[in-house]
């Protein structure tokens, strides 16, 4: 449609620092806590979460209960993508994360996964 | 809004295509979620914007992408970013497309022009395409062949038609992406 809103072409800042955020640490690896990597928290936590930052605390209570996408956690918290990336690798170094890794981890598609895809499309659509 | 706690292997498809060609639209009739947004931050010249950080070359902006879910079995989960196609966002498709299975690009028929800088993208990542051709109410139906030929498409790319306000016309050119894919795989 044409009047698709154009709020892909909005550019908006931080209301907080982001380096405060993130506590002057670095982006994890390109390839870690991607925009499909699925996390959840750890169970027996609590505690831990308690000492948190706001921000990795907002992180925490989100995933208690489930796995979210690492694009998910930055949608829900409006929290910017790289800032969630950053929190969720220390919460990881703190053992406080389950992390599964998007498939495929390789350069190549299987067929096996494209056919899971294709059926699963399928069955949703009843194509 | 949680995920099945058995879910073990996510995937994601890139729906790209101009300003205004139906990427969100597309997105929104068939995510199990309400779309989201991501907000990216990415670095561009800072002519014309007021520059804070010390640095005269560059400033970060962030920019918001849409993107939805689609949980395919009880292990698989299928996210679709809908991914702007200016040049300025090149940054963004650098994570984007790693490990992604292909592209929808959308297109519109009176507006073809628009989307060669997407073409030019979608083929620099190395993403597998197949093209969807947005219907508008306001516009006539444009012979498939036409497009192929305007877009300058090899001939095993797949051309459909699609209303990407219909849950089951944008299912229908997902299944031919992922059909096409499987062609691709040799």
């Amino acid at each position: 449609m044409h009047d698709e809103p154009d709020s892909e072409l909005e550019l908006t800042s931080a209301l907080v620092p982001l380096f405060v955020i993130a506590k002057g640490r670095a982006l994890p690896a390109d390839h870690e806590y991607e925009h499909t990597t699925l996390v959840t928290a750890q169970e027996g936590t609590e505690a831990a979460a308690r000492t948190l930052s706001p921000e990795a605390r907002a992180v925490m209570d989100l995933i208690t209960d489930g796995f979210l996408s690492v694009a998910e956690i930055s949608g829900y918290t409006r929290l910017p993508l790289g800032i969630v990336r950053i929190l969720l690798a220390q919460m990881a170094e703190d053992g406080l994360l389950y992390v599964r890794n998007p498939a495929p981890r390789a350069e190549r598609v299987d067929r096996e996964l494209l056919t899971a895809v294709l059926d699963g499309l399928k069955t949703r659509f009843g194509a | 809004m949680y995920l099945d706690p058995a879910v073990s292997r996510s995937v994601k498809i890139l729906v790209v295509g101009h300003f205004g060609v139906g990427k969100t639209t597309c997105i929104g009739s068939i995510s199990e979620i309400e779309p989201l947004q991501t907000e990216e931050e990415i670095t561009e010249a800072s002519e014309g914007f007021d520059d804070l950080s010390g640095n005269p070359d560059k400033t970060t902006t962030t920019v918001a992408m849409d993107f939805g879910r689609l949980s395919l079995s009880d292990t698989l989960v299928l996210y679709l970013f809908g991914t702007p196609g200016q040049e300025r966002f090149k940054e963004m498709w650098e994570g984007l497309s790693r490990g992604a299975l292909g592209a929808l690009v959308l297109v519109d028929p009176e507006r073809l022009h628009e989307s060669f800088p997407i073409l030019d993208l979608v083929e620099q990542f190395g993403l597998t395409y197949a093209i969807g051709v947005n219907h508008f109410d306001s516009t006539p139906d444009y012979p498939l062949d036409e497009v192929r030929e305007a877009l300058n498409l090899s001939e095993e790319t797949p051309v459909v038609r699609c209303d990407v306000r219909d849950q089951g016309s944008s299912a229908q050119a997902l299944i031919t992406l992922v059909k096409h894919l499987m062609t691709t795989l040799g």
